[in-house]
Parts: structure tokens; sequence; C-alpha cells
């Protein structure tokens, strides 16, 4: 179980006072279930997702995680505890194979390419193209967001957490990746926390969250949230009329 | 050879055991072991200088030659000249390379003069590593000086990697392409402490249709220097690329300056060079796979050297 209470994070503003990215965020997600957070940009979504992998400090407030208090834990302790974070935006690895990366992330040094393809297949990339290649400059946006996304799929972590899974993927890709987290879900070992703005994603979830500056707008069951998220959306543009 | 001599063997050219085809050891300035085949002959050299002829017959396919060097004794300062002569057609590996193992407060020094005559359409991979260890205070000295002639057609493709214990180094390469001929070099060099590197390489491109590729990876580490001078030249209807790429960290300092020269309105010549750290990102995101940060850091390395 996750449990997020009180989370603030906090950096200085202009005016020399503190600007609150997350002020007071309070989350708990049940084990196995598939989460969606969605909400405005700038609202404050990665920001949450970062600071459950460490890759920011909070200024304030716990993340428990399985019931142990990883709030002061470093990232590489908290990796080890069960947490996992497909970045928005992945870095590329010079030199470095997609094989080499998922043998680091599967956390098996001798992983054969037949488990490293199983990985590629899965997030839509044809492994046998892929397998061999550097995780360089070479490798367009949409290459290397799926490669993240299959270095999180082998690590097999307890908590999941993607960012933007959809983000520069083609159609056919995103038609294998919902599969891939539907089966997940379904197989039920890992608990989903998914940031996304596609209806096919927010699809799938049993609960959605909504983030909005920096707070939790909403947090229900899907079929509770997802219509007043649809509501919203329509009427709110002042400059839209119907034709 | 004893255990430490092997060990060595081992870092250098991968050998545990004497390897397939021709061979010539040379250990602590001497000759220790030799082996000749139908179609490789290697000749120690008349004129009284220190070295080896190295004879290739025309046509000669799917052939190696070891031609290691170790230095196990400190304070030795060996210069040894190979000449090379590879017939035309014939497609060799050669693997050369330079390991020293130094216990003492003396310096160890290797210089090897490596001159490579390659017949047309002949083709080369030449492999070279540099290492050097040891408990013992004394400099690590390579100076390797490196010579190819291309004939028409002909090609080399020269793997050059000085990894570790080297305290100083000054590797020149010059390397002259006929008409259609193809060079490519791949440099690896790692540094660390106080240790030196210099590398200057200059490739001739001098008839049409010949090709010159260089890429160079670097890391430089604690406190050492690295300088690169790549160059190329094209005389004639011909394509050139020097790519340099280095990682730098702790106080150390690296200076890149890939040249190109064209003299010839239809030679294309380009240069990249990039100099920086590790990105903040790569060793966050080794992280969130469970490494801690000199893991992440060491995993980049080794992909970046691979």
């Amino acid at each position: 179980m996750l449990e997020i209470s009180h989370l603030r994070y906090d950096v200085p503003a202009e005016d020399g006072g503190e600007l609150g990215i997350l002020r007071d965020v309070s989350l708990t997600v049940d084990d196995g279930k598939l989460v969606v957070i969605t909400g405005p940009n700038g609202g404050g979504k990665t920001t949450l997702a970062k600071t459950i992998m460490g890759l920011n400090q909070p200024t304030g407030g716990s993340i428990r995680w399985n019931g142990r208090d990883i709030t002061g834990l470093s990232i590489t302790d908290r990796a080890r505890a069960g947490v996992s974070y497909g970045f928005q935006q992945p870095p590329r690895f010079k030199g470095m194979r997609v094989r080499d990366l998922i043998a680091l992330a599967a956390g098996k040094e001798d992983l054969t390419p037949g488990e490293g393809c199983q990985y590629l297949t899965q997030v839509g990339l044809c492994a046998d193209d892929y397998i061999e290649r550097e995780v360089d400059a070479s490798l367009s946006g949409g290459e290397v967001k799926r490669i993240e996304i299959a270095t999180i799929l082998a690590r097999k972590a307890g908590l999941m957490i993607f960012d933007e899974p959809e983000a520069g993927i083609d159609l056919w890709s995103f038609a294998k990746l919902t599969e891939t987290f539907e089966r997940i879900h379904r197989q039920g070992d890992s608990t989903l926390l998914i940031i996304s703005h596609q209806e096919r994603i927010i699809q799938l979830a049993d609960e959605i969250v909504v983030i909005e500056k920096g707070e939790v707008a909403k947090h229900g069951p899907k079929e509770e949230i997802f219509p007043q998220i649809m509501a919203r959306t329509l009427p709110g543009c002042g400059y839209m009329k119907e034709a | 050879m004893d255990k430490t001599e092997w060990k060595i063997l081992k870092e250098i050219a991968e050998l545990e055991k004497t390897p397939q085809g021709a061979y010539n050891f040379r250990v602590n300035g001497a000759l220790d072991d030799r082996k000749v085949t139908a179609n490789i002959d290697i000749r120690s050299k008349e004129d009284g200088k220190p070295g080896i002829d190295i004879i290739v017959k025309p046509g000669t396919k799917k052939e190696s030659v070891h031609i290691p060097v170790v230095l196990s004794m400190s304070g030795l300062t060996d210069v040894v000249y190979n000449d090379f002569y590879i017939g035309e057609g014939a497609d060799v590996d050669i693997v050369a390379g330079c390991g020293i193992h130094n216990t003492g407060c003396e310096t160890s020094q290797h210089d090897g003069i490596h001159v490579f005559h390659i017949g047309k359409n002949a083709k080369v991979r030449y492999v070279e590593r540099h290492y050097g260890e040891g408990p013992g205070t004394g400099e690590n000295i390579l100076n390797p000086r490196t010579e190819v002639y291309l004939e028409e057609g002909a090609s080399i493709t020269m793997e050059m990697t000085q990894i570790k214990g080297v305290d100083s180094t000054i590797r020149d390469t010059v390397v002259e392409v006929g008409p259609g001929g193809e060079c490519v070099i791949n440099e690896k060099l790692l540094t660390d402490g106080k240790q030196r590197a210099e590398s200057n390489m200059e490739i001739i491109l001098k008839g049409d249709d010949a090709t010159g590729r260089v890429v160079s990876r670097s890391v430089a580490k604690g406190d050492s220097i690295q300088v690169f001078r790549p160059c190329v030249t094209g005389q004639a209807k011909c394509f050139g690329h020097v790519q340099c790429d280095s990682i730098i960290m702790d106080e150390a300092k690296i200076k890149s300056i890939p040249a190109i020269d064209a003299q010839d309105l239809d030679a294309q010549l380009i240069h990249e060079a990039a100099i920086g750290r590790i990105a903040g990102d790569q060793i966050l995101k080794l992280m969130t796979l469970g490494l801690t940060e000199e893991e992440a850091e060491e995993k980049i390395l080794e992909g970046f050297l691979n």
C-alpha cells in the first residue's frame, strides 16, 4: 500500500518567498490497484511522481510504502524497496545497448536476448531490430520512450509509476501498451500509478486522481470521477462556440 | 612466462594459452616464443635494430598474428621496430599490445614503432591494447608510433585502446590511404590520477574514393590530462569523418583539436568534437533501477568505452 500524507514540495519564489509545487497532498493507493493521475499542465503531477521515487526531496509530509516510511530514503534504496518510475523524458546513453539497460533494470547481468526481447515486444518494439542497438541519439523520442517503459516492465517492482507513457508513441504501439497495462493490472502483482491524459488509459483505471495547483482536487472510483472530468472539459473554454 | 606475465597477456590480448596462427611473444625486451605458419612468416630484424618483420603472403585468408609485448621488470626501456608486409588480397587479424607490470620505483617504458605496408585489396583488422599495473611507484610509459600505407582498395580497421595504468603516453598515428582504400580508427582512452595522454593522428586520403573515419572516445578522471589532435587531409575525391567524444570528471583537463584539411575540390570532410560531464539524469535513471551513484557512474563509463 502506498500512503502519502500531507506531502509538500516548495521551491524558492521570485519574490523571495516560497512557491508551493505540492501543497498538502494526501493519497492512499491500495495494493494491485491501477490509479490514473490526471489534471492540467503544471499542476504538480510529475513532481508528485518524482517525489515518490526520491528524485525530489519533499519539504514536508511523508510517504509510506508497504508500511515503511521511505520519505528519507535515497533513490537507490527506494528502488530496492520496490518503487519504480518511468521518466517522462528519458535520458540517452552513448554506447549502452538496449539489452544492457534492460539487463540492469531486471537486475540480471546474464539476461538472455530472448528475455530482453520479451519486454520490448510488450511496448510494441520489434525486438530483433532493437536489442543490440545503442540507446543514443540514433533512436527517436518515441523509441527511447518505449525502451524506458520496457525497463520498468523488466524491473517488475511492486510500485510502477509511469509518467505520460503515451507521449510520443504511435497509435499501434499505444494499443500494445494499453494491453500491457491491462495485463499487469489483471495479474495483480504490482500497483500501477499512471500519469496520463489519454482517455484509453483513464478507462483502465480503478481510481482517478485529479491533481490541480499542487493539491488533490478529486479522488475516487473511475465511474464517479470520469464523467466529472468530461463534463468540465467540454464547456471549459469561453472562446469555444458551437458551429 | 610466469603467472604475472600470463595475466598481463590476458589483459592485452585476451589470451590464456598460446593462440592459433602465427605469434611472437616479446617479454622484457627479448623474444620469448614464436610460431610461423605456411602463409605468415615472422623474422627478427637483420640490421641489428630490435624488432621483427611480419610477412603475410598474398591471398592469405582468415589468419591471425599475435605480437604482444610484456614488461615485468622495473626500469626497462624497450624500443621495438615492427614492420608488416601484407600481400595483395590478404585478409588477416593482427593483435598487438603492450602490458607493463611495474613492481619497482623505476620507469618502465615501451616504444613500439609499427609500420604497415598493406597491398592491393588486402584487409587488416588491427587491435592494440595498452595496459599498466603493479604496486611499484615507477612510471609506466608507452609511446607507440603507427604508420600505415594502404595501396589501392586496401583497408584497415584499427582498435586502439588504453584503459588502465599507463602514466604517460604519446601516441602518433599516420595513415596514407590509396584510391578506393579505407581506414577506420576506433580509439578508446581512459586516464586517471596524474596520468597524461596525447594522441596525434594524421590520416591522408591520397586517392579517389578513399575514406577515413576516426571515432575517438575518452574518459579523463582525477587530475589527468588528455590532448587529441586528429587530422584528416583530403587530396582527392574522398570522404573523411573525425568524431571525438570525451567525458570529463573530477579535476581532469581535456583538449580536443580535430582538424580537416581539404586540398581537392571533391574532398568531403567532416569533424565533430564534444567534451562534457556525465549527464545528471543518466545517473538518476540508473539509480531508479537500484544502482548506487558509484555503480551508475561505472556503468555509464563502461558503456561509453565499450
